[in-house]
């Protein structure tokens, strides 16, 4: 057979397809187990970064041991008991017909199309005393959709922290949200203002300090417009109506009573 | 014997993909605001060049030349996620930071670049010598473009504070153009002018 021809080809194309898929799907498979590990630990890592609970000296899992993982309705605004906090996955339960939503074009600032009706909220407890909330948002960026935690203080305004665990932004430009100092700047920040409307807002260049509207601006991000519009947007969205608003309101106005 | 030892030293300075032939030059500008994230960067350059130049060179009797290309892209292409796969599970830190980037190999022109030029015709031994020739001239200057970055940009090598800068009440006001990525162009640039001085044969003719 020469080496050009018909069959030479088609045998040539699937015997290299079939070396080169076995190789790639072993590795995907041998390795996928350590993968999932480190995504977990690094979820909690997160977690405890966005609560400001976290020091690096010491064991992710003994740090976790603070946190009450729970899950929230966000139709009904309140808890629920219907899944197990532990294995819940909000992500696969956003594709589920069952348990997604599918978002308004016009409600859907975040640019996600849909997603889990069911959110897993993150307690900080102190004494039963809820210290601090942590939820989770994600919305579009410029290339990716951007996965990250938002600690709120006890009066369920104030941020106390803001952090991204997963996103495919370009290093050193939209991948700045990583930044500490960028990060540093959100606590404190507030998200409502008087009349319970979602206020803050990341600017296009730096927060003007002594502007009386500072505490509900974050700085944008050099050279990532889109990016820092994203986080923007996102929180817009997950801060919003059809976010967590009414079950902040609610959680608010009733405490943690169960 | 002295042919293998110009296959593998003649792309460090003679011939360096960067320095001369300027291919690679998109990551190059990405990843080498840190050390850390470069040695890496660079030890998956040099395994994907080397892997694809073995591979390519073993089959490169049987391929037809009609579907030369998406062979090599193949190859290319497989020894990158497992490369981008094994370092999300061992070096997931790293491999955050470098995010699309291992998977950008793939599109680094120096890797097909091999595989076509050299790999295509010339026997594994030889190859494989040539991909990691390539692989050092990529490294070199990309250690050299983050090296300044690094040490001008955060006063920081390898994390390790060098320049105690004022960010944490040291004296040295770091250079926050080095953090952004049209530094490694003027970086970059220079050390072609550097490398052009040196070896003036390198210097192309004005026409």
């Amino acid at each position: 057979m020469s080496r050009d021809s018909t069959g030479k080809i088609l045998s040539v194309a699937f015997l290299l397809c079939l070396v080169c898929s076995i190789l790639v799907s072993t590795a995907a498979v041998v390795l996928s187990e350590r993968q999932e590990r480190n995504k977990i630990e690094e979820k909690r890592k997160n977690i405890l970064q966005a609560a400001g609970l976290y020091q690096e000296d010491l064991s992710i899992a003994e740090q976790y041991a603070r946190i009450e993982q729970r899950i929230v309705d966000l139709q009904s605004a309140w808890f629920t008991e219907q899944f197990d906090p532990a294995t819940f996955d909000s992500r696969a339960a956003a594709r589920a017909p069952e348990t997604s939503r599918v978002i308004p074009e016009s409600l859907d600032l975040a640019d996600i199309k849909s997603r889990s009706r069911f959110k897993d909220v993150y307690l900080v407890m102190d004494d039963g005393q809820l210290q601090q909330l942590i939820l989770p948002v994600h919305g579009k960026g410029l290339w990716s959709t951007m996965y990250g935690f938002v600690s709120l203080a006890s009066d369920l305004n104030t941020v106390n922290g803001f952090a991204f665990y997963e996103h495919g932004e370009t290093p050193g430009l939209g991948g700045e949200i990583d930044n500490p100092n960028w990060k540093q700047q959100w606590r404190g920040k507030k998200i409502y203002g008087e009349a319970g409307e979602v206020r803050i807002k990341v600017l296009k260049g730096a927060v003007d300090k002594t502007s009386a509207d500072a505490v509900y601006q974050a700085d944008g991000l050099a050279g990532s417009t889109l990016t820092a519009r994203g986080v923007d947007n996102l929180l817009k969205y997950w801060m919003g109506e059809d976010g967590y608003q009414p079950f902040l309101a609610r959680l608010q106005e009733q405490g943690l009573k169960r | 014997m002295s042919k293998a030892k110009d296959v593998l030293l003649d792309p460090i300075f003679n011939k360096n993909p960067i320095g001369l032939q300027i291919l690679g030059i998109c990551s190059a500008l990405a990843v080498t605001s840190k050390l850390e994230t470069v040695v890496v960067m660079c030890l998956a350059v040099i395994f994907v060049l080397a892997g694809s130049n073995v591979s390519v060179s073993l089959i490169r009797r049987q391929v037809p030349s009609s579907i030369r290309i998406i062979v090599e892209i193949t190859i290319i292409a497989t020894l990158v996620i497992i490369v981008d796969q094994f370092l999300k599970a061992y070096a997931f830190g790293i491999s955050k930071q470098l995010s699309v980037f291992v998977g950008l190999i793939i599109t680094n022109c120096i890797v097909l670049g091999r595989a076509e030029a050299f790999a295509m015709k010339n026997p594994p031994g030889l190859s494989f010598l040539d991909g990691i020739g390539n692989g050092l001239g990529y490294s070199i200057v990309l250690i050299l473009v983050a090296f300044f970055r690094e040490l001008f940009g955060a006063g920081k090598l390898l994390g390790f504070t060098i320049l105690h800068s004022t960010n944490d009440g040291g004296w040295y006001l770091p250079n926050g153009l080095m953090l952004l990525p049209p530094s490694a162009f003027f970086i970059i640039g220079l050390l072609i002018w550097a490398l052009r001085s040196w070896k003036i044969e390198q210097i192309e003719e004005e026409n």
